[in-house]
């Protein structure tokens, strides 16, 4: 609220409808990932690899499409296979091994970072796939993923809402089913969870394949929308979900966060990155604002959890 | 099945197990009576966490038997245990922190309404019975929504013991409820266990503290080395025999003996 209220008084593109379609855009696709990855940190884990999966499920879209010339959609359920595989296997190898799952994302970040471009040049000789608008099946998934929308006098892409439906959608399993309870739960205390009963396993591996299904569908819009992917596509995007996630509220350590408070990260993220440049400063203050955001995030969790553990003893 | 009148609820006969080559337990024989109190007590590495797991259904036995209702059973998962009826309430595991009362007491066995996707967790339900359970124990909470992390040790060891007996519980395992607590609080958290044992519970208390043991108890098994070193009525055994029984008795004295001053 006072970030928007900030840019808000000192900018009048920034407050008109227009100028508010054009920062809800990058804090859209980044909330839908930034939501995923709070429930994953609520469970008590990190994925580094999530920021370059969408990068592989974009080129996986684009390359099924026109290097393979398949229908668009057929490409998209090939994405959506491939990531639901690697968030299968990130969460079943941070069950098994029971290792930091930083470590084994980290892996599988540099894997992934590595196989993108690999393939891509594979394919197509180059660092990008392009194209992906001439193959059959292109205009309803443009319809699905990258269409403008009216709201209240203003073009707004389709993603914005996307966002709010999956920002919702996430709260209330969250909040109102028994899958969000053993959420919390594995990320409070993972031991004292299963004790209970409660499958944390599968939980854990439930959490890392959503996180890589919200990829999918931030790669596809991204594809879709662009038409062309760059091969080193949402390198550096990961630690942005994270810090998105922590302004909103999470606890790097498990247990506490929230759906809402993680689409607000976004959202400020969004009013910044666009913010800064209608104020005609430098874009490189930029990071030190979100530095500054992501400090003061943590200090505010930590008096949340001193508060918690407080009448302990 | 219908379990013969005299059957005991829970009985262990020549119940071992090894951690690789070393013998954790070793021929224990045990019962546990419905409404009755059985305490298991022990130094440390005397094999009570041991007991404790094989009971709970976290390690299977490796030699003996353990009947339930006078029938064997081997239970794969902690999961099975407590479908059987035998819940565990671990020390300082029971709970999670960060979360409220309510979710705690449902964590595992949530209520639900609705059907297909639109399955949800039952959250007034689930508050609403908290209450009346915890109140039912006469445990006083000023509120289920408030984190479980801001209760104290006894508050948190009661609420624990409330939900296992809410969720059907015939057995209760507590895993050292009164160690880390001081007199006035494991004196609370004792008359819980009493309550537990009133409504027809078949409890087994594990402490090294016989003082806590001696007053709740009706049977003793004294652990030394994962070894029994019997299992007494209530009648056939008093405080201090049981402390000195605990300590090793003639290993305690060989320490006194060894620890005199030299020409005293």
């Amino acid at each position: 609220m006072a970030v928007f209220t900030f840019f808000a008084v000192q900018s009048e593109v920034f407050r008109s409808p227009r100028g508010i379609a054009n920062w809800l855009d990058p804090a859209s696709t980044l909330g839908i990932m930034a939501v995923a990855v709070a429930l994953l940190m609520i469970g008590g884990h990190f994925d580094l690899s999530a920021g370059v999966m969408t990068g592989t499920t974009a080129l996986t879209v684009g390359i099924v499409a026109t290097e393979l010339g398949q229908n668009v959609w057929v490409a998209i359920g090939a994405a959506l296979v491939l990531a639901l595989a690697i968030g299968f296997a990130n969460g079943w190898l941070v069950t098994r091994t029971r290792l930091p799952s930083f470590i084994i994302t980290l892996g599988t970040f540099l894997m992934l970072q590595g196989l993108n471009l690999g393939l891509t040049k594979l394919f197509t000789g180059t660092v990008t796939v392009g194209g992906i608008d001439d193959a059959p099946g292109y205009a309803a998934a443009e319809w699905v993923f990258a269409s403008r929308v009216q709201v209240l006098g203003a073009e707004v892409r389709v993603a914005v809402l996307w966002w709010l439906l999956f920002t919702a959608l996430a709260s209330w399993v969250l909040l109102r089913t028994r899958f969000g309870n053993w959420v919390f739960a594995t990320g409070g205390d993972e031991v004292a969870a299963r004790n209970v009963g409660v499958p944390a396993r599968r939980t854990t591996i439930a959490l890392f394949m959503t996180t890589a299904a919200a990829a999918w569908f931030v790669g596809t819009t991204l594809a879709v929308r662009l038409t062309s992917v760059q091969a080193n596509t949402g390198i550096g995007q990961e630690l942005i979900y994270i810090v998105a996630a922590v302004i909103g509220g999470c606890l790097l350590t498990g247990g506490f966060g929230s759906a809402v408070g993680a689409a607000l990260g976004a959202l400020i993220f969004g009013m910044t990155l666009l913010g800064i440049p209608y104020l005609r400063w430098d874009a490189d203050w930029f990071y030190f604002f979100l530095g500054a955001m992501l400090l003061l995030a943590v200090l505010a969790n930590r008096l949340v959890r001193r508060y918690a553990e407080a009448a302990r003893r | 099945m219908t379990p013969a009148p005299s059957a005991p609820l829970l009985e262990l006969r020549g119940v071992g197990k090894d951690h690789g080559s070393v013998i954790a337990l070793d021929g224990i024989d045990a019962t546990v009576r419905a409404g009755e109190v059985t305490c298991v007590l022990g130094d440390n590495g005397a094999g009570k966490s041991t007991l404790i797991k094989v009971l709970a259904g976290v390690h299977p036995a490796d030699r003996g038997t353990v009947l339930l209702d006078g029938a064997p059973v081997a239970f794969g998962s902690p999961r099975d245990a407590l479908d059987a009826g035998i819940a565990t309430v671990y020390q300082d595991l029971a709970m999670i922190p960060l979360m409220s009362i309510w979710r705690n007491f449902f964590l595992g066995a949530e209520p639900t309404r609705g059907w297909g996707p639109f399955r949800r967790f039952d959250a007034a339900r689930a508050k609403e019975t908290t209450r009346r359970e915890l109140a039912a124990m006469g445990i006083d909470i000023r509120d289920p929504d408030q984190p479980v992390g801001t209760l104290s040790g006894g508050e948190r060891q009661s609420v624990a013991i409330a939900r296992a007996v809410h969720f059907g519980a015939r057995v209760l395992i507590l895993d050292e409820p009164t160690s880390a607590l001081g007199v006035k609080q494991a004196g609370v958290v004792l008359r819980y266990v009493a309550q537990a044992r009133d409504r027809g519970v078949g409890v087994v208390l594990i402490t090294h503290n016989p003082h806590h043991a001696h007053p709740v108890g009706d049977r003793f098994l004294v652990l030394n080395r994962g070894r029994s070193l019997g299992e007494f009525a209530k009648p056939d055994i008093s405080r201090e025999e049981l402390t000195r029984l605990m300590a090793g008795g003639a290993e305690l004295e060989a320490l006194a003996h060894e620890l005199e001053r030299p020409g005293g």
